[in-house]
């Protein structure tokens, strides 16, 4: 392993620590509950940029894939009383899954018509669910999970460890992508598809493998989500700011490298969550399309790339 | 009614329906198909539209009329969005797709939320004498509402395709598409062409959203809903055919009228959807396109 | 004489009603050194496709080393050892020149250490200055041999340069061939793509003549030269330029 590779693990060791240790410090459930919503948009802005960002495919429907995730665990768990680990795992399959079934549809084409069609996906999946009563239709389902170990502090406690948890891996496996053999044939696809083909690069292959991964995170982060809630219904699963803040948030913070995403999430759902108590949601949304219009037209490299042209012009 | 006339009604009221899809699409067929400009806000400046024509109508403006009144900004705004457009991208140099995506996608976004601050969320309608009464054909039960606003999507389809056909600044459009470079050497800017032919889409937007505002009413995330519409009529019709887009629309109108009545109305947004995935899959250039 | 390299049958491309390539019988020997000329829209970067993999024939078959690989993608040649350039450079933007040479290490196996392996080539075509450099800020000359680099760090067997001199001057022309011949030297069958015929010419030991996806002609230098039919297609339309 590279020192990089060695401080990066430390790091997130440390990270996950003090995520244990925190309930003991932070007395507030209320932290716990705004850290997990922060956590999950770190998940969700990861997920999505290992194939909008790394690989130029655009994906409109995180929502789609977060909402599959969120349905798979509140189904399987009030179905079959399969535990929270048992349904993250399954949610990352119909997660992948769904993913590979659109990038296997559209992938052929051209970049443009798999963004339309995942716009599409999250119509489709509402309309099912919408129709199937044993996923409880528009009225939603209720679900009670069990108790949390002994070990956390109380629910909110819990589920922001796991949330952090499930975060730490996801970063982790963007980076990795990020900086091995797949990573480079990925950004040579972004660039040339043509060239990177003729360098031996599976094209087609590599971008399955990005859209099976990003849905894999992006159903991974809605997972937890029906537990949180305890609840699950149609409109909140598939929300409009889900798949808005999966796009938004790494263009703010770039989307070349693993760091952007996390730094674009950090900020945006911080800031999201001091402004939801102070603004309402229609605001909210209104700040992040226009915040959202600014990069794509002023900073399309987002802010790692302002910092860094800031820093080449200083040198030069 | 006989099995047959049920049938019939249905189908009737699929044809119009789609007209008026026409009328909604028209102008992402000029965007998208012929300018190739991902523009995937279309659907809620339609709905925009919509809240024009409502707005006017609430002052005793008929919706037709309101309609024609708004084609106006509605030109002068798509031209200003193009020299946004333009500005941001094409002096990059080349457009980057998922960066076009993500400003129309904000911007659509923007769209919405200010009609819910202006308008508020809940639904709004139109009144006009001819919406509520219906004619009979025989056996066929039209309703107005459905009847007037299906007339606008052929017209429009009708009036563009002269337009195109016919005119030079249509013909210009239409070769702005294949050659910018042989239109720069005839001494025409391809940059106005462009920002005309937005415009031009744009205005469409105020006749498609007066047509949906008078089958039923809007509100400001029903472009929602046309979004899958809109994007698989063009690419069905073959990436801006004109009369393509008119019996492609009538088509998906049909199938989604069938299945509304014969399997359950929840499942007709789907619809577009999968027609337009399973299109992309066995017939990438569309079903009136040609490979280029 | 070696066994053929690369070698077409029968190979026919059409877009629609317009035959854009063939029926074209085509062989390549193992080291050889052929130059393709022909007027713009000859069916010459068509050729190209179809060897590399872009294009599927309509029918017809290209066998590499007496294997079928009609149907193989283009990465599958690649691996095999198809290389080849484009007529516009296409950099893989937003990465270092030593990573663009890193992807094809990276994907076409059997180099063991892939950094030394790319410094080599970047020294070979004159790069190492500009190895930390993006590739978007090379100059018209830095691309080109970016994009030859990229092609010759996976040990080709096979490379095909289309049109790699356009717009270059003189002296940097003699550099890139320069590089082509010392590649040539080691064993690399070399298919080269040119307008610039005095290169062309100086190149290659065999010249062939495409005109309206045809083969017109065949033979060394000197005789596609004199050939009368070649003269009027392509030189005679290059006068009138």
């Amino acid at each position: 392993m590279t020192r990089g590779g060695w401080t990066f693990g430390l790091a997130m060791l440390v990270i996950v620590l003090a995520g244990f240790l925190a309930p003991h410090v932070l007395k507030n459930p209320f932290y716990f509950f705004a850290g997990y919503v922060i956590l999950q948009y770190v998940v969700i802005a990861t997920g999505w940029n290992i194939l909008g960002g790394y690989a130029g495919y655009i994906n409109f429907g995180a929502a789609g894939f977060f909402g599959a995730g969120a349905y798979a665990s509140a189904f399987l768990f009030n179905a079959f009383g399969i535990p929270l680990w048992g349904s993250l795992i399954a949610a990352c399959v119909i997660g992948a899954g769904l993913g590979l079934l659109m990038g296997y549809l559209t992938l052929r084409i051209q970049g443009v018509y798999f963004a339309i069609a995942t716009l599409g996906l999250v119509i489709i999946l509402e309309t099912i669910i919408h129709n199937i009563p044993a996923l409880g239709g528009a009225r939603g389902m209720v679900v009670y999970g069990p108790p949390p170990p002994g070990w956390a502090a109380g629910p909110p406690q819990y589920m922001f460890v796991l949330m952090l948890l499930i975060a730490v891996a996801s970063v982790s496996l963007a980076r990795w992508m990020q900086l091995s053999w797949v990573g480079r044939g990925l950004r040579a696809v972004r660039a040339s598809e043509d060239a990177a083909e003729c360098s031996g690069v599976p094209t087609l292959r590599l971008k399955l493998l990005a859209c099976a991964v990003s849905g894999a995170v992006l159903a991974a982060a809605g997972a937890p989500y029906p537990f949180y809630t305890s609840f699950v219904e149609p409109v909140t699963a598939f929300s409009l700011i889900i798949g808005l803040n999966a796009i938004a948030m790494p263009l703010i913070g770039g989307t070349r490298s693993w760091q952007g995403p996390v730094i674009g999430a950090l900020l945006l759902a911080t800031t999201q969550q001091i402004a939801t108590i102070t603004i309402s949601s229609e605001l909210n949304i209104l700040f992040v399309g226009v915040v959202l219009i600014a990069f794509v037209a002023l900073a399309p490299n987002g802010l790692i790339g302002l910092v860094r042209r800031k820093g080449t012009e200083a040198r030069l | 009614m006989t099995q047959f006339d049920l049938f019939m009604n249905v189908v009737a009221t699929g044809v119009l329906l789609g007209s008026v899809y026409a009328a909604v699409a028209l102008g992402l067929a000029i965007t998208f198909g012929i300018l190739h400009i991902p523009n995937i806000a279309h659907p809620a400046l339609v709905i925009m539209g919509g809240y024009f024509v409502v707005h006017a109508n609430r002052f005793g403006v008929d919706p037709l009329i309101a309609a024609l009144v708004g084609l106006v900004p509605f030109y002068l705004l798509g031209m200003l969005l193009y020299s946004f457009y333009a500005n941001t991208f094409e002096r990059r140099g080349r457009a980057d797709v998922l960066q076009s995506l993500t400003l129309f996608f904000g911007l659509s976004l923007v769209i919405e939320i200010i009609l819910v601050l202006a308008y508020g969320s809940e639904l709004k309608s139109l009144t006009a004498p001819y919406i509520g009464s219906s004619l009979r054909f025989g056996p066929l039960t039209i309703p107005s509402r459905l009847l007037v606003p299906a007339i606008l999507g052929p017209a429009t389809v009708g009036a563009l395709w002269l337009y195109f056909r016919y005119t030079n600044s249509g013909t210009a459009i239409r070769a702005v598409a294949h050659d910018e470079r042989a239109l720069s050497i005839a001494g025409l800017d391809p940059a106005a062409i462009k920002r005309q032919a937005f415009g031009l889409a744009t205005a469409t937007a105020v006749i498609g959203g007066a047509a949906l505002a008078m089958i039923g009413p809007i509100d400001p995330f029903s472009g929602r809903f046309q979004i899958g519409r809109v994007f698989a009529i063009v690419v069905l019709a073959g990436m801006g055919s004109i009369p393509g887009t008119l019996v492609v629309a009538i088509g998906l109108g049909i199938a989604e009228t069938l299945i509304a009545s014969y399997l359950n109305p929840a499942w007709s947004p789907g619809v577009a959807f999968a027609m337009l995935l399973g299109a992309l899959a066995l017939r990438p250039q569309g079903l009136f396109g040609t490979v280029r | 004489m070696s066994r053929p390299a690369l070698s077409m049958s029968g190979v026919e491309k059409s877009f629609g009603p317009f035959r854009a390539l063939g029926p074209v019988d085509l062989d390549l020997m193992a080291n050889e050194r052929l130059g393709i000329i022909g007027p713009n829209g000859a069916g010459k970067t068509t050729l190209i496709n179809c060897i590399t993999g872009v294009l599927r024939p309509d029918s017809g078959s290209v066998r590499f080393e007496g294997a079928d690989i009609t149907a193989l993608p283009s990465f599958r040649r690649a691996r095999l050892g198809i290389s080849r350039t484009f007529q516009i450079p296409h950099p893989f933007r937003g990465m270092s020149v030593v990573e663009n040479l890193l992807v094809p290490l990276d994907y076409i196996h059997g180099v063991e250490d892939r950094h030394r392996r790319a410094a080599e080539v970047l020294e070979r075509v004159g790069l190492s200055a500009r190895a930390a450099y993006p590739s978007e800020d090379l100059s018209q000359l830095e691309l080109r041999k970016l994009e030859l680099a990229r092609a010759l760090v996976g040990n080709p067997k096979v490379l095909i340069a289309d049109e790699a001199m356009a717009g270059l001057s003189e002296a940097e022309i003699d550099e890139v061939l320069a590089i082509l011949y010392s590649l040539n030297e080691q064993g690399v069958a070399v298919i080269m793509i040119e307008h610039i015929m005095h290169a062309v010419m100086r190149f290659s030991q065999r010249v062939v003549c495409f005109e309206t996806g045809q083969l017109i002609a065949s033979g060394t230098a000197e005789e596609v030269t004199r050939n009368p039919t070649v003269q009027k297609v392509y030189f005679g339309e290059q006068a009138h330029h």
